[in-house]
């Protein structure tokens, strides 16, 4: 069986390497093979660019080479795909060579797609690439205080981003010793703080108590030099803009119409692409309705890898994908929490501490064991 | 009258129907109709409050089985 798997985050690593690991024989013997095809050489472990913005991880310590996380018996190639024949089981590279598969794992990702928004390139700040991140972290270096204000568009990858951005905000602002000078305004789409009602509940009250004003219904419509302005029709005066722009799936996935907006319809739990028996769909190019973020990846990856090897061997997939989401939430101060939740049971999180902190500090360092399928 | 698009929301958390519900809206064209499914009982509230904020309007609401159905049409 040729299974070909298209995107190197991790979603697309997590699963190679677990059915490399499943499939050792098969592989070994010649029968089978996993081919995964990528648009870069580099891993980027994403959450980094977080830290990055406020100058708390270099961007270097956000990479390792693909093929360092790969099991060996998996054939990389940084050949991003440009067409899919689905009906014909192959897609086609940019370098022209064609691939054939019996079953293609789709996990391109997805991308903030700020020109959504008139004027957000060129007035706000934003940190969901490299250049952006480190931009940022050079703009609040020169910054001195005044009004800061933080927006978000729907959807977005890492729900608790906004969140973390503001807490990590104040404590940039505090350890610059000019958070007296700043006047932090949050704002999110929804009627609360976050899309995670316990969460909101938590935070709304951490907000008041650290003096960060906040407006709820609030989806970013135009952003002027120093004015932005909602589709409810009211506006914020700002000195910074830090934004998370509305995101896409990738170009290719639209180019090739296989779904609106570059998400593709996935099956919620079995994970296959609506219509399409050979076809699974992981992370964030899924349009399932579920939090964009790299647990989601992870927890599928692991479920699909389980059912590609068992569909090979016995030709039934056994498990179902559960919708579980773990979600760090940093929260300043030196404290962490998190929250976990899957399709059935909803999210519980509990107080920060110190203890989750260090934790999420620890993990920033173990992803790579995970993204090599070893946690 | 254009195919009404389903935003099935059940069982989610998070984003949850409200912030999938924005999300369908930049997708569709003025007129389209969405019907939000959602589990959640809030919903049924916050999606009409958003809703008449921006100007778009309500069709329908309405709870079936547990599950809450909110009809919406894009007005702009």
């Amino acid at each position: 069986m040729k299974v070909l798997v298209i995107g190197g985050g991790m979603g697309g690593t997590i699963f190679a390497n677990n059915l490399a690991r499943r499939m050792r024989k098969e592989l070994k013997a010649g029968k089978s093979s996993i081919t995964m095809l990528s648009a870069s050489d580099q891993h980027m472990y994403q959450p980094g660019l977080l830290y990055v913005a406020v100058g708390k991880m270099q961007p270097s310590e956000m990479y390792r080479d693909q093929t360092s996380l790969l099991e060996p018996s998996i054939r990389f190639e940084v050949d991003p795909v440009t067409t899919f024949d689905l009906d014909n089981n192959y897609v086609i590279a940019k370098s022209g060579a064609r691939y054939d598969y019996d079953m293609i794992v789709i996990a391109t990702g997805s991308r903030a797609h700020a020109e959504s928004i008139p004027g957000l390139n060129e007035h706000a700040l934003q940190f969901y690439t490299e250049p952006d991140a480190v931009a940022m972290y050079k703009q609040l270096e020169k910054f001195e205080g005044g009004k800061v204000v933080v927006a978000v568009g729907v959807p977005h990858k890492c729900p608790m981003a906004p969140l973390e951005i503001t807490f990590m905000l104040v404590d940039y602002f505090k350890q610059r010793g000019i958070w007296e000078k700043v006047d932090l305004h949050y704002t999110y789409p929804i009627g609360r703080v976050h899309s995670l009602e316990p969460v909101a509940k938590w935070a709304a009250p951490e907000f008041e108590r650290l003096g960060i004003q906040y407006e709820t219904f609030f989806n970013m419509k135009e952003v002027t030099q120093n004015t932005i302005i909602s589709e409810e029709g009211s506006e914020q005066a700002f000195d910074l803009l830090v934004t998370i722009p509305a995101h896409k799936g990738m170009q290719v996935i639209e180019d090739n119409g296989l779904g609106v907006s570059g998400f593709i319809a996935t099956d919620r739990q079995r994970l296959n692409m609506e219509g399409r028996d050979n076809v699974f769909v992981l992370g964030d190019t899924t349009n399932i309705p579920i939090s964009k973020a790299g647990s989601t990846a992870h927890y599928e990856a692991e479920v699909l890898a389980e059912n590609v090897a068992a569909l090979a061997e016995s030709g039934i997939a056994p498990r179902n994908y559960d919708g579980k989401v773990f979600c760090f939430i940093e929260t300043g101060e030196g404290k962490a929490s998190y929250a976990m939740f899957d399709y059935q049971n909803p999210p519980d999180p509990k107080a920060p501490t110190a203890g989750v902190h260090w934790f999420k500090t620890a993990y920033n360092k173990m992803y790579w064991a995970s993204a090599r399928g070893l946690l | 009258m254009n195919d009404r698009k389903i935003v099935d929301a059940k069982n989610t958390f998070c984003p949850g129907p409200l912030m999938e519900l924005i999300a369908s809206m930049k997708q569709a064209e003025v007129g389209d109709e969405l019907e939000v499914l959602s589990t959640d009982e809030g919903s049924a509230n916050d999606i009409p409050e958003w809703i008449k904020k921006v100007g778009h309007q309500v069709l329908d609401s309405f709870d079936e089985n547990g599950v809450w159905h909110v009809i919406v049409r894009k007005e702009k």
